[in-house]
């Protein structure tokens, strides 16, 4: 890592005039964002200066490759594929490419790693920042060669004359230069039937770490003098603080009691201490009512936005003239994404500086967030974020920076804050829960008619029915939530995927038509056929069922990918058990970038599904969450695994998508769909069978 | 308190209250062993225990002083990697791989007791230990290859 000073970098992040002589001497391309808005076309929400650069690749004069991107690394693997590109364009292995991710002194600025975004958009970009120095480099060696540049290839490394077989390597290229170049738009890109190193399966960049545990998240970092920190918490949400005595917290030489108004912290030498030290505070609080799971729903439309708008007459009118008429409602339930590391921080201060180490997905949102706080300017602040235990969404927000960085400021220490599994419960954030309202309507023929879809709280992601239908109205109900909500691996799509395919199974099966054959009547895009029936045939779809077997479907379009995943259940009817015996899932997402880990994105996608199609909810009442642990909140184990096929289709021809979420929204409705098969019962709710796995008909 | 962790005998002095995790990341610097849940129902904290896969977080230090503690670091032999990490490596059986350290401690644990573990046997040893990312199959896997 670069050892550099903060009061190099600008407000905006690091420009072109401080550029070179951050890094150093070499060559560089490094794209700004005028640059890449001209080449996305989409500009940022709150775009920075034109100035600023958004990314770049570096090539040290010794010849090291040092890619820089406002990314994180949360297991998805991105560390990896990011440097695939970048080695395809360049011509080089992996493993002679760096990439410094998610630092906000040193990495261009980032909105956020999020929405499976980071393979279509940041991918490309490298890809072309890459290319764009690979030619530089060519023509860089023909000049000095005095020979035409069509003579000359990059290769492993080093630049080659064909005809003589003269080499240079990209050190030698660039020794003693200070080179800034602009990214060159007309370069032109490796397709993706060309590739040789993108497209492969090359295993985790940093795998060796984690096996032999010497990989160090926040919550392992430490610095000299450091001490851990505890924060006083509410006993529910809404209620505020009456008294505090904290005389007593003060059990050893080392303990510190910081109080600002409402905020109440200790720190001490060692954790157990700040414990110890925390659990001596009296305090007395003043609670409020505040709704229960009990009446969550009820709740949910009551406080929703634009309830008692109705859709336009002709909506009723078609639903109403309809043969085939289902209406139906669903409810999701509020969950937990239970990273398994905790929320940590790191922070220190020096000079009126900041520096934290935190995991989190934004860590220019978390500088953002601190500057705000602490009233000091952006660039006085420095976040870090080292690879993470993992997110899945639930890791925007930098509670624990803005703990750790307050307790550091008033003990003039560092401070590490890492919260427990029950602080990750209660005071971070949850997917929301939501009440689905749906009036569809059919011709006997089978062909959807209308389509009305209301959605209260749980978000409008994935809301859009992706079948051809002329009448429809849809509509998000943004709602006020008890429970403190946000993002979650797919968002809404999975509330919203779940109701669609669930009707759809429901439409299909009144008129007594293949769920298949439904489905496949009443789409046009081909991407979304070949999906399924890439499923269907690998499932057995048309097979004979065995006696007390279900089979479901269910397809989506997220994210700009294609899912479409198939379940079999099992239903003994003498004691009401079911099981789920097998999930197969087909995905594409255009251009496969490494097969491995694209496998391991829609596994554990699907896998982690199963906990919310099943069985986990969040219970809460009176503010309070009633099952803020690992044993009361149940998660997928070992156990809990059925035969799980994956087909990936790989389209060379189409962009490369995101996997990161698109794949976790057919479990639920496909195993619904085969529980509505064998045992004739349409659920309706997630999770499915949150007490057990057992359905009394 | 006195403890023997990875072959080396150490004296701490802590509160009496400390767990043996705490123990091992705070004073001993051995930072494989991960905090997940603090009850004993995740697996991240997992070490060996007279050779059983045992979580630390729910373990008291006192309760360890006359036992052998061997710890994720404490598998690699002169720069070698235990078979069962060269399998996890292979498989590339993680993602986030906050998990990793425990799965490999039970997956070590198990081996030891039965070399050949059918795929019923890996998922009862493994049982309480969750990879929250949910590459199970892939552990699976790693752990039979191993």
């Amino acid at each position: 890592m670069k050892n550099l000073g903060t009061k190099e970098a600008s407000v905006e992040g690091i420009n072109r005039r401080n550029f070179l002589k951050l890094l150093g001497g070499g060559i560089a391309v490094a794209l700004t964002y005028t640059e890449l808005n001209a080449l996305s076309k989409q500009p940022g929400l709150f775009p920075p200066a034109d100035d600023t650069i958004a990314a770049w690749i570096h090539i040290l004069e010794n010849g090291t490759v040092t890619v820089y991107t406002g990314k994180v690394e949360v297991g998805q693997n991105i560390r990896t594929s990011l440097s695939q590109a970048v080695a395809e364009e360049l011509s080089l292995p992996v493993s002679s490419i760096e990439l410094i991710m998610g630092d906000t002194l040193l990495t261009p600025y980032d909105r956020g790693t999020y929405g499976s975004l980071t393979t279509p958009a940041m991918g490309p970009k490298l890809r072309k920042a890459a290319s764009s120095l690979r030619e530089e480099l060519a023509n860089m060696a023909a000049r000095q060669w005095n020979v035409g540049k069509q003579t000359v290839e990059v290769k492993n490394g080093q630049v080659i004359h064909t005809p003589s077989g003269k080499t240079v390597s990209f050190g030698d290229l660039t020794k003693g230069q200070k080179i800034l170049l602009p990214v060159n738009d007309q370069v032109q890109l490796t397709p993706a039937d060309k590739w040789s190193t993108a497209g492969t399966a090359v295993a985790k960049v940093n795998a060796k770490s984690f096996v032999s545990g010497k990989h160090k998240y926040v919550s392992d970092m430490t610095l000299p003098g450091m001490v851990y920190g505890k924060i006083l918490r509410p006993p529910s949400y809404g209620a505020s603080l009456l008294s505090a005595d904290t005389g007593n917290a003060k059990i050893s030489s080392g303990v510190t009691v910081v109080r600002e108004d409402n905020f109440i912290g200790v720190t001490a030498p060692d954790p157990q201490t700040a414990a110890n030290a925390l659990a001596r505070i009296e305090a007395r609080w003043k609670t409020t009512p505040q709704p229960s799971r009990a009446e969550i729903f009820t709740y949910l439309k009551t406080h929703s936005e634009n309830r008692e708008k109705g859709a336009p007459e002709a909506i009723r009118a078609a639903w109403q003239a309809a043969p085939i008429q289902v209406q139906q409602h669903f409810e999701v339930q509020y969950i937990a994404h239970v990273p398994l590391e905790p929320r940590a921080a790191l922070a220190v201060w020096e000079n009126k500086k900041l520096t934290v180490w935190t995991g989190t997905q934004r860590p220019f949102g978390v500088q953002e967030e601190l500057a705000e706080i602490f009233s000091i300017p952006k660039n006085n602040i420095r976040v870090m974020m080292p690879d993470t235990g993992s997110a899945y969404g639930g890791k925007h927000s930098g509670e624990a920076a803005v703990e750790a960085a307050r307790l550091a400021r008033a003990t003039g220490k560092p401070v590490k804050v890492l919260w427990t599994r029950e602080e990750e419960f209660k005071w971070a954030y949850f997917r929301p829960g939501g009440l689905i309202e749906v009036n569809a309507g059919a011709g006997k023929e089978g062909l959807l008619t209308s389509w009305e879809f209301h959605n209260y709280n749980s978000g409008g992601a994935g809301i859009e029915v992706p079948y051809e239908v002329a009448q429809r109205h849809i509509q998000y109900h943004p709602s006020d939530t008890p429970l403190k909500q946000g993002s979650y691996r797919g968002l809404a799509a999975t509330a919203n995927v779940f109701s669609i395919e669930s009707v759809i199974d429901d439409l299909a099966c009144q008129v007594k038509q293949d769920p298949l054959q439904f489905r496949l009547n009443n789409l046009k895009d081909e991407r979304f056929k070949q999906v399924l029936e890439a499923a269907a045939s690998k499932f057995g779809w048309k097979r004979q069922k065995e006696t007390g077997r279900g089979y479901g479907i269910a397809c989506a379009f997220v994210k700009n990918a294609y899912v479409a995943t198939c379940a079999e259940v099992a239903y003994n009817k003498s004691n009401g058990q079911l099981q789920v015996l097998r999930l197969v899932v087909a995905f594409e997402c255009g251009a496969i970038v490494n097969p491995l880990h694209l496998e391991n994105q829609v596994m554990g996608c699907v896998l982690q599904g199963l906990g919310g199609a099943l069985f986990e909810a969040v219970d809460f009442k009176d503010g309070r969450i009633l099952n803020p642990s690992l044993f009361s909140y149940r998660v997928p184990r070992f156990g809990d695994i059925p035969e799980l096929d994956i087909l990936l289709l790989n389209r060379k021809d189409l962009p490369s998508s995101g996997a990161g979420e698109a794949p976790i929204v057919g479990v639920a409705p496909a195993i619904r769909n085969a529980i509505a098969d064998v045992t004739g019962v349409k659920l309706h709710s997630l999770p499915l069978l949150p007490h057990g796995m057992t359905l009394k008909v | 308190m006195k403890i023997n962790v990875n072959g080396t005998d150490y004296t701490l002095d802590v509160p009496a209250n400390t767990s043996l995790l705490d123990a091992l990341r705070v004073n001993l610097h051995l930072t494989g062993s991960k905090y997940g849940c603090g009850e004993g129902a995740c697996g991240a904290c997992r070490v060996l225990i007279d050779g059983h896969a045992t979580p630390s977080c729910i373990t008291p230090l006192a309760s360890v002083q006359d036992k052998f503690v061997v710890t994720i670091e404490g598998l690699e032999k002169e720069g070698q990697l235990h078979p069962v990490q060269q399998a996890f490596l292979d498989e590339d059986a993680f993602q986030c791989g906050y998990c990793c350290s425990g799965m490999i401690i039970s997956a070590v644990a198990l081996k030891t007791k039965n070399p050949r573990p059918t795929r019923q046997e890996i998922i009862e040893a493994m049982q309480g230990n969750i990879c929250r990312c949910c590459v199970y199959p892939r552990i699976i896997k790693a752990v039979s290859k191993a």
